[in-house]
């Protein structure tokens, strides 16, 4: 995806080679406590993460790490009680584990809110809702009602509403949690393919090892109570990867020995 | 390992998966169907047709045995030719407009003046803490209790009717918002935030079309109680210049000891109460509810 910057003039290398370089999403020393000060419970410490433009991460923890904290101040919904998050592409956009379809609009009527709201003009709204829907493979569902839409088509629907924020950076809620296990593959391959088209920097929070090591480039482990990054992985096997695959499964025994190990760290006390 | 080899797989999966995909559509879709209109007729008309008939054959049985006197329970045909006479006479339409007219038009004011009351109330805390168990309190008080003092306060005229009316109506269209808000679940909240819907732009297009299930049936039980409230008020309250509307019709039939007119002002003001319900706010509410899959379960 980059050989297109580098053949540019040079006048513009230097600029694109500046913002290349800079992370799309940059965590420095974050801490984040719930309740008054003085009884306040930390829920991050000391979180230090970057994630380059185009990267695909993935956020493994079990309960407690503070998962959704973490992207819930990614995505600007909530602040750090200390240390700084950038996100110099501007507000990301966010999936969550529940659709968060609005009932009251049409699949493609969500999608234009979504374009409305971006600043989309409203003559281009109509068509560019349609484009969405054809890359997440649902073109002909502009006109369908929410609750007319299987989960897996909700979800994709929720992705493409996601993507007409036109935000270089989509943060993902452990989106995939309440579907069965084939329409989660399906939906592997789809956010994968999508990923590498739009050039997207994902980061996709999820307790599944083998959903981390499935679709990431890198796994990063956070511990619990506080939540703090406890280990990483470089994933170099090719994409598109199956859940089944065996390099999949052998790093998922690693990486599951870890978060377990993590995990008894907790008993002692 | 050539590049041909890796992009065949990804041509070949990515076909694969959009298969499975659409058969999974095609498995998984909610078909929704309409019912047939002759199920409707049988399962939704035929019951409430059966139950009046039902009321109608017990009264007209009361009425053969004798159980009491003609003049205090005429026949049902006795109470038909009250209401041809009133057609004949050509103030039957008179009589339910000057009513429904009223209604209507203190039905628009109360939601007029309820929505923003509840808007405030459901959003701002302090006016919450204040208004709330005040709105809450005046929706339990029965609106005739207003009566003597809106005569009092604004004499027996039209201003008097409508601020029974109001009274009555506000409290329940501000409280069927404030629930209507409070029912959002968070996370259209939050996704619209996330979209970049906040402030006015968040109301507009994220709150209040979320809270507009509770808000109808706020409006709903405004109407029933603006109805009530008017008719208690014009039953009371009797000037030449309020006209005639249904509640002073009943009141002069009584004073005529005229039981049939009587019984026939208490159908007329039943049948106008249902009829704006069912011809007005159940096919909006109807309608709000398909459209978001709440209405797929029928009773």
């Amino acid at each position: 995806m980059t050989p297109a910057l580098t053949t540019t003039e040079p006048a513009t290398t230097s600029a694109a080679a500046a913002t290349l370089d800079r992370p799309a999403v940059r965590l420095s020393h974050v801490h984040k406590s719930f309740g008054r000060p003085g009884a306040a419970t930390p829920v991050l410490d000391d979180i230090s993460l970057d994630v380059a433009p185009g990267e695909f991460v993935t956020l493994l923890g079990a309960s407690g790490c503070g998962k959704s904290t973490l992207l819930n101040l990614v995505a600007g919904l909530d602040r750090p009680t200390s240390g700084d998050i950038e996100v110099p592409g501007g507000r990301p956009a966010l999936m969550f584990q529940d659709h968060a379809l609005f009932p009251w609009l049409t699949a493609g009527k969500n999608i234009e809110l979504a374009l409305r709201l971006a600043g989309v003009p409203k003559a281009e709204r109509r068509a560019e809702a349609e484009r969405l829907l054809e890359l997440v493979r649902l073109g002909g569902a502009h006109k369908k009602r929410v609750h007319e839409l299987s989960g897996g088509m909700r979800q994709r629907v929720a992705m493409a509403r996601s993507l007409a924020q036109g935000a270089g950076v989509l943060l993902m809620d452990e989106p995939f949690a309440a579907l069965d296990a084939i329409t989660r593959d399906v939906l592997h391959d789809e956010i994968t393919r999508i990923w590498a088209e739009r050039q997207l920097t994902v980061l996709f929070v999820t307790h599944n090892v083998r959903e981390a090591v499935r679709l990431a480039q890198r796994v990063v482990l956070l511990s619990s109570r506080p939540g703090r990054v406890a280990k990483e992985w470089r994933i170099d096997l090719p994409q598109p990867r199956r859940i089944e695959d065996a390099g999949v499964a052998d790093l998922s025994i690693e990486i599951t020995e870890e978060l377990r190990g993590e995990i008894r760290r907790h008993v002692q006390h | 390992m050539s590049s041909t080899d890796t992009t065949t797989l990804v041509k070949d999966r990515s076909g694969d998966t959009a298969s499975v995909e659409a058969g999974l559509d095609a498995l998984d879709s909610v078909q929704v169907q309409r019912t047939p209109l002759t199920q409707v007729l049988r399962q939704k008309v035929l019951p409430p047709v059966l139950g009046v008939l039902l009321v109608l054959g017990v009264w007209q049985l009361a009425f053969s045995l004798e159980l009491t006197t003609p003049d205090k329970l005429p026949s049902p045909a006795a109470v038909w030719s009250s209401l041809t006479d009133l057609w004949y006479e050509g103030t039957l339409f008179s009589i339910i407009w000057t009513s429904v007219w009223r209604g209507l038009s203190g039905f628009v004011a109360a939601v007029a003046i309820g929505t923003p009351i509840g808007l405030l109330v459901a959003r701002v805390k302090p006016v919450r803490a204040a208004l709330g168990p005040v709105l809450a309190g005046l929706q339990s008080l029965p609106s005739v209790a207003w009566v003597p003092a809106a005569v009092i306060w604004l004499g027996i005229n039209n201003s008097a009717m409508y601020a029974v009316i109001l009274l009555g109506a506000v409290p329940s269209i501000a409280n069927g918002l404030v629930s209507g808000v409070d029912q959002v679940p968070p996370i259209y909240l939050r996704a619209g935030r996330t979209l970049g819907a906040t402030g006015l732009a968040g109301a507009r297009h994220v709150l209040l079309p979320a809270a507009l299930p509770g808000y109808l049936a706020g409006l709903k039980q405004g109407w029933a109680f603006s109805w009530r409230s008017l008719m208690a008020a014009e039953l009371i309250a009797s000037s030449p210049d309020l006209g005639l509307g249904l509640g002073r019709y009943l009141e002069n039939q009584r004073e005529f000891n005229d039981m049939s007119g009587v019984l026939l002002g208490i159908v007329l003001i039943l049948v106008v109460g249902v009829a704006i319900d069912l011809l007005v706010f159940s096919p909006i509410e109807r309608r709000v509810l398909r459209n978001r899959g709440l209405l797929v379960t029928t009773r």
